[in-house]
C-alpha cells in the first residue's frame, strides 16, 4: 500500500502517506521539546533552591543586571517569533520568496540578540561579576554573592547555545528553501523549526523576569 | 526441513559501508548487539577481577586504588554501556516494528545517529579507563568527584552523551508506537513487550535530560569551580543527589521494564495459553514508570534530607511493589494449568521470575527507613541491586534474545548447551550474590578492599560463584557463534507464537514483510488459535 504509483519524492519508504509523515514528525518533535523543557527544569530547580536560600543575595545582585538591555534583547526575540510564524505561513501558501525573506529577518534577529547579550557579558567579565571562583567584584553585600551570577551564567548562557543552534537550523532552512526543497504540500522542517524557535522564546520569557526584574 | 531465504536483510545489500550507514532498523539492532556485547564482556572481566581480589583479606591481584577503579568502571560500564541499552537497543529495535507491523521505526536517521552517538559516548568512557580511571564509583558523588585526581570529565562527558543515545531511542520507540502501527493494531492489540518499551521509552525521555544537566554542572563545577555544589562556596552537595537520583531511580526502571515485557511474551509463548491480565500487566508498566518519579529519595535516608520528606520517601516506595507484585502474580497465573514446555527462553524467564522476586523483596526491607539505617551501603545493598538487574534484566534479556535469535539469523542454536548454560548462570549467579545478602546484613560495607576475617568465606564463596557464571557466559558466547554457522534453519515461526514478528521470514527480508500483515487475533489468543511451530517434532 505504500507503493503505490504517484509517490511524492519526499514521503519516506516507511511511512504509507504523507499525513503520516508529517504526523510522526510533529510527535517527535513535542517530545523533543519536552527533553528541552526538563533539561531546563533542571536549571530552574537549581535557582528556585539558591535563590531561597539566598534572598539578599538575588536582591543585592540582580540590580547589577541591565534592565533596557534585557527587555530590548525580550522584544527582539518575541519579533523574532513572529517573523518564523509568517515564514511558516508563507510556505504554506507557497510562497517562497517571502518564505525566504522571513526566515532571514529571524536569523538576523537571532544575531542581534546574541550580540546584545555578549555586550552585557563582557561589561560583566570587564567587572569581575562571575560564578564561583572566578567572582572578583566587590560591590554586592551578603556571603557568597557569585552563586547569583553562577546560575545567571549557566541559564542564560545554555539558553545562548539553543539559540546558537536555532540559528544553525534556521541557516540550513534558508538553503534549503532557496533549493526549492519545501512547497505548500511539504514544509514540515520549517513548521519542526518553528515550534523549537518558540520553545526558545519561551524560556527567555521565563528568564528575563527571573533575573532582570524579580528583586 | 527448513530452509533459509535466499535473500534477506543480511544479505541485501551487501559491503561493509552498507552496514555502518544502514537506516534498517534490524541491522542497527544488530550493530548495537555486537557493541554493547562487547562492554558486557568487558564490565565482566572487571567483575571478576573485583571479586578475585576479594578472594581473602589484603591484597590477591591489586592494590586499593585500582580496586577503587575497577569497581567504578565495572559499575559505570554495565549501568551506561550495557544494562541501558541492552533491550531496548538491541532487541526493542529489532523486534518493535516486526512486532506492530511496521517496516521500520519513525526516524530511521535518528535510529542510527543514537548508535554512532553511543559509540562516541563509549570511546569517552574508554578514555577515561586509558587516562587513568575514575574512582568515585558509578554514581559520581561531589564533592570527591570534584576533588579526586582520576579522569571524572571523560567519563560524565561520556554518560551525558550516551544519554542521547537514550533519549533518541526512546523517543523514536513513542512515536513509531504512536503513528506506524499496522491497521487494527489497536493499542490493547498490541504484544506486551511493546508495552514495556512504551513505558521506558517515557522515562527515557524525561529522567535523561535531568542527568544530562546534572552531568553537564559536574564538568562545569570541577572546570571551572563555580561552586554550585560546594558548601564552602554556599552550594550544596545534597542537591547534587537529588539530581542524580532524579534520574538514576527512574532509570532502574529503564533497565527492568522491558526486561519485564519480555517474560510477559515468554511466558505466555512457552505455557502455550493466553496471557492473564493482559491490561493489568499493561496498565501496571504505565504504573511503574509514574511512581518512579517520586521515589527518588530513598536513596538518601542518611544523606542529610528531612525526616519527613525521607517518610515520604520510603512510604512511596512501597507503592512500586504493588504494580510488580500485579505482574508477578498475572505471569505465574498464566502458567497455571498451561501446557509447558521448557526450552531455554523459558528456563531464563523461569529464572527470572524466582531471582527478580528475591530481589523485589530485598527491595521492600530497603525501602523501609529503619531498616535502611542498618543496610545503607552495605553487600545487602549490593546482593539486593544485582538480584534486581542481572537476576532481573540479564536473565529477561538472556531470554529474549535465545527467543529471537532464530528470528534474528534463520538459525537454531544448540538446545542442549543452551541449558547447560542456563543452569550454570543460574547456580553461579545465586552462589555469587546470595551470599553478599549475608555479609551485608553482617555488616560488610560495600567498596572496601579489605575486610576483617570473619567475612573470609563468604567472599571466598561469592568468588567462587563468579566463575561458575563466567564458565556459563563463555559456554554461551561458544553456541551462539557455532550456532551462527552451523545451525539448523528454524523457520519462520520455531515456537509458535502468534505475534507478528513470527508470520515473516526468518531473517526477515529487507522491509520487513512482503504485505503488512493484519490483525486478526489478539497476541496471545492461544485459546482461540493454533500456531504450529515450523520446527516440528525434534526440539
Ligand atoms: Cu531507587
Amino acid at each position: 500500500m505504500s507503493q503505490t504509483a504517484g509517490h511524492p519524492s519526499f514521503l519516506q519508504h516507511h511511512f504509507s502517506d504523507a499525513e503520516q509523515q508529517r504526523e510522526s514528525a510533529k510527535l517527535g518533535m513535542w517530545i523533543f521539546l519536552l527533553t528541552e523543557i526538563l533539561l531546563f527544569g533542571g536549571l530552574f530547580c537549581a535557582y528556585a533552591i539558591y535563590r531561597s536560600w539566598n534572598p539578599e543575595i538575588f536582591h543585592n545582585a540582580h540590580v547589577h543586571l541591565n534592565v533596557y538591555l534585557g527587555t530590548l534583547n525580550t522584544v527582539v526575540l518575541i519579533t523574532s517569533s513572529v517573523t518564523m510564524a509568517l515564514a511558516i505561513r508563507s510556505m504554506q501558501l507557497g510562497r517562497r520568496t517571502a518564505t525566504l525573506r522571513f526566515l532571514a529577518v529571524t536569523l538576523a534577529l537571532a544575531a542581534v540578540f546574541l550580540v546584545i547579550k555578549y555586550f552585557e557579558y563582557s561589561h560583566k567579565i570587564h567587572l569581575g561579576q562571575l560564578p564561583g571562583k572566578f567572582y572578583t567584584y566587590d560591590g554586592i553585600a551578603g556571603t557568597n554573592p557569585h552563586i547569583f551570577f553562577s546560575v545567571y551564567f549557566l541559564m542564560t548562557g545554555l539558553h545562548g547555545i539553543h539559540v546558537l543552534a536555532g540559528m544553525a537550523t534556521i541557516a540550513w532552512l534558508v538553503v534549503r528553501t532557496s533549493r526549492n526543497v519545501f512547497s505548500s504540500e511539504y514544509y514540515t522542517p520549517i513548521e519542526m523549526t518553528g515550534l523549537y524557535w518558540h520553545l526558545v522564546d519561551l524560556i527567555w520569557i521565563f528568564l528575563f523576569p527571573l533575573f532582570y526584574l524579580v528583586g | 526441513m527448513n530452509n533459509l531465504p535466499s535473500s534477506s536483510y543480511l544479505n541485501r545489500p551487501q559491503g561493509i559501508k552498507s552496514w555502518l550507514l544502514t537506516l534498517d532498523h534490524k541491522r542497527i539492532g544488530l550493530l548495537y548487539l555486537f557493541s554493547v556485547m562487547t562492554a558486557f564482556a568487558l564490565g565482566g572481566v572487571f567483575a571478576m577481577l573485583i571479586l578475585l581480589e576479594l578472594l581473602s583479606p589484603g591484597r590477591e591481584i591489586i592494590d586499593a586504588d585500582t580496586y577503587h577503579q575497577f569497581f567504578t568502571l565495572h559499575g559505570a560500564i554495565m549501568i551506561f554501556l550495557f544494562i541501558i541499552p541492552s533491550i531496548p537497543a538491541i532487541l526493542g529495535n529489532f523486534v518493535l516494528p516486526l512486532m506492530i507491523g511496521a517496516r521500520d521505526v519513525a526516524f530511521p536517521r535518528l535510529n542510527l545517529a543514537s548508535w554512532y552517538v553511543y559509540i562516541l559516548g563509549s570511546l569517552f568512557a574508554l578514555y577515561s579507563i586509558i587516562a587513568g580511571a575514575v574512582d568515585t564509583g558509578w554514581t559520581f558523588y561531589t564533592p570527591y568527584s570534584v576533588e579526586t585526581t582520576t579522569s571524572v570529565i571523560s567519563m560524565t562527558l561520556g554518560a551525558f552523551i550516551l544519554g542521547f543515545s537514550s533519549i533518541f531511542t526512546g523517543l523514536n520507540f513513542i512515536v513509531t508506537i504512536h503513528k506506524l502501527r499496522a491497521p487494527g493494531m489497536s493499542w490493547f492489540k498490541m504484544p506486551l513487550f511493546v508495552w514495556g518499551l512504551y513505558a521506558t521509552a517515557i522515562i527515557q525521555v524525561l529522567a535523561t535530560p535531568v542527568l544530562g544537566i546534572t552531568l553537564l554542572l559536574l564538568i562545569i563545577e570541577r572546570v571551572a569551580g563555580i561552586g554550585i555544589f560546594d558548601p564552602a562556596m554556599g552550594g550544596d552537595p545534597v542537591l547534587y543527589q537529588h539530581f542524580f537520583w532524579f534520574y538514576s531511580h527512574p532509570a532502574v526502571y529503564i533497565m527492568i521494564l522491558p526486561g519485564m515485557g519480555i517474560i510477559s511474551e515468554l511466558i505466555s509463548v512457552f505455557s502455550h495459553k493466553k496471557i492473564f491480565g493482559y491490561k493489568a500487566i499493561a496498565f501496571s508498566s504505565l504504573g511503574i514508570a509514574f511512581v518512579s518519579f517520586l521515589v527518588w529519595g530513598h536513596h538518601m535516608f542518611v544523606s542529610g534530607q528531612s525526616e519527613l520528606a525521607a517518610m515520604i520517601f520510603s512510604f512511596l516506595t512501597f507503592f512500586v511493589g504493588i504494580p510488580s507484585g500485579i505482574k508477578v502474580f498475572n505471569w505465574v497465573t498464566t502458567m497455571y494449568k498451561g501446557s509447558i514446555s521448557l526450552e531455554a527462553p523459558m528456563l531464563y524467564a523461569l529464572s527470572f521470575l524466582f531471582l527478580f522476586t528475591i530481589g523485589g523483596l530485598t527491595g521492600i526491607f530497603l525501602g523501609a527507613l529503619s531498616v535502611d539505617v542498618h543496610l545503607h551501603d552495605t553487600y545487602f545493598i549490593v546482593a539486593h541491586f544485582h538480584y534486581v538487574m542481572m537476576g532481573g534484566t540479564v536473565m529477561a534479556f538472556l531470554g529474549g534474545l535465545h527467543y529471537w535469535w532464530p528470528k534474528i539469523w534463520g538459525r537454531m542454536y544448540s538446545e542442549k548447551w543452551a541449558r547447560v548454560a542456563v543452569a550454570l548462570i543460574f547456580v553461579g549467579f545465586n552462589v555469587t550474590f546470595f551470599s553478599q545478602f549475608i555479609l551485608g546484613s553482617q555488616g560488610m560495607p560495600r567498596r572496601y578492599y579489605n575486610y576483617l576475617d570473619q567475612y573470609q568465606p563468604l567472599h571466598a564463596f561469592s568468588t567462587f560463584g563468579s566463575w561458575i557464571l563466567g564458565l556459563g557466559f563463555i559456554v554461551m558466547a561458544i553456541y551462539l557463534i557455532h550456532s551462527l554457522f552451523k545451525g539448523r534453519p528454524g523457520g519462520a515461526n520455531p515456537w509458535g507464537a502468534l505475534t507478528f514478528e513470527w508470520t515473516t521470514s526468518s531473517p526477515p527480508p529487507h522491509e520487513n514483510f512482503a504485505e503488512i500483515p493484519r490483525v486478526e487475533h489478539g497476541p496471545y489468543d492461544f485459546d482461540r488459535v493454533t500456531a504450529k511451530s515450523t520446527l516440528g517434532e525434534t526440539i
